[in-house]
């Protein structure tokens, strides 16, 4: 071999030996690199009840009820379940059935009470007129970017 | 095998005559596709249906980002080129990419907390994709601190190249993480297999964005390797030739 093979087979292996790692960590600590937790992965009891942790889903068309004040409640759900929120504060002006939303807040006697909504956006862009055209809401979204742990473990 | 046809591409005088060549090209071009990319991005395009107006960062953000991953491969690359051919030329282009690089990745930053703190109701959330991001921002920086650490530049070039390299392991994540994690970030919508989820009228300026940001990185990267190599060959009778053609003073220290 000569030194310049050498130093090639050592850049390689280097790249090798980081690709591994980093697969072997992050495959790991996939559970903790997950900015939040869907419906699912709570009705399935796959949570700690009493932890404090972020929920995401889509807030489901025709669930929103605005109580009093900046009181809200709605459900959120993933592709497979859903779960009741209760909110009180201000929302992000993207807020609204059918969106996408991460809340921050703990479960209280099967209702995930939150003190903080932001909203996910999604990744589609299209002008009014061609959104309006689109049937529901839920055509528009779509609850795929909420993966509950057993599906993004598959 | 036979590597002299690539040692002879790499020879420094030809490099910097082809770069003056072509830098002129790369910025005109790029200023003109920016000037339509943003005519038609921020006044012709309509507002999305439901960001309004506020979607129009993508002009500036999309871009900024797509490039900031990209001068990192193409740091890495010239990092294992410098690394293995020992190529004088290979650490210019290291060196002279980092800034360029760095300044991409923090503008992406940037116009994402602007655009984040109106649309998801924050400015920062350390998810996946802006954590891995904002590490990308700091590899950029260390290669830049890393250079300026060493008083001789080829020892300083062997450890940004390896640097460079290290870092590389974190461009996949930064794609990947909306796709692999859940993240308030949003998925691509361009740069994916399958059809782009944005209609034509947007996404045409967006594309011009993206060329135009391409070729400006590429003359900015150009002008700075022909700094770096002027400065570190300041002895040599080319560029004592060149700084004659010049008119400048031949007798540089």
């Amino acid at each position: 071999m000569t030194k310049r093979q050498k130093r090639m087979a050592a850049v390689a292996a280097l790249l090798l030996g980081l690709g591994l790692s980093a697969y072997f960590v992050l495959s790991a600590a996939r559970k903790n690199m997950m900015y939040f937790y869907t419906p699912t992965d709570l009705v399935e009891h796959r949570v700690s009840e009493d932890a404090r942790l972020r929920l995401g889903g889509l807030v489901t068309v025709g669930s929103l009820k605005r109580g009093e004040g900046l009181n809200v409640e709605f459900t959120l759900a993933d592709c497979e379940k859903s779960l009741p929120v209760r909110y009180q504060g201000i929302l992000p002006d993207l807020f609204r059935e059918g969106q996408g939303i991460v809340a921050t807040g703990r479960m209280q006697q099967g209702t995930f009470v939150a003190d903080e909504v932001l909203a996910k956006h999604d990744e589609n862009y299209m002008p009014p007129e061609l959104a309006k055209s689109l049937k529901s809401a839920d055509g528009k979204h779509n609850c795929a970017p909420f993966k509950s742990m057993q599906q993004a473990a598959r | 095998m036979n590597w002299t046809w690539f040692h002879r591409l790499g020879s420094p005088p030809s490099f910097y005559r082809f770069a003056g060549t072509l830098a002129p090209w790369l910025g005109g071009l790029g200023l003109a596709a920016l000037a339509y990319a943003w005519y038609a991005g921020l006044v012709l395009a309509p507002a999305d249906y439901q960001q309004k107006d506020a979607f129009r960062i993508i002009y500036v953000h999309v871009p900024a980002a797509a490039v900031s991953l990209s001068l990192y491969m193409l740091m890495a690359v010239a990092g294992g080129i410098a690394l293995i051919w020992r190529m004088k030329l290979a650490e210019c282009v290291l060196i002279a990419t980092a800034p360029v690089g760095a300044s991409f990745t923090a503008l992406a930053l940037l116009t994402g907390m602007l655009w984040g703190k109106p649309m998801w109701g924050a400015y920062w959330v350390w998810d996946a994709r802006l954590t891995s991001e904002l590490v990308l921002l700091f590899l950029y920086v260390g290669v830049m601190g890393l250079k300026a650490a060493f008083d001789e530049p080829r020892a300083a070039a062997r450890a940004c190249a390896l640097l460079a390299l290290v870092g590389v392991v974190n461009v996949p994540i930064v794609h990947f993480s909306v796709e692999w994690w859940n993240s308030l970030h949003q998925g691509s919508t361009v740069l994916k297999f399958g059809k782009p989820n944005i209609s034509a009228q947007m996404a045409v300026p967006l594309y011009a964005a993206l060329l135009a940001t391409y070729l400006l990185a590429g003359q900015a990267i150009l002008r700075r390797a022909q700094n770096e190599l002027l400065s570190r060959e300041r002895n040599t009778r080319w560029v004592r030739e060149t700084l004659t053609e010049l008119g400048g003073d031949p007798h540089v220290s």
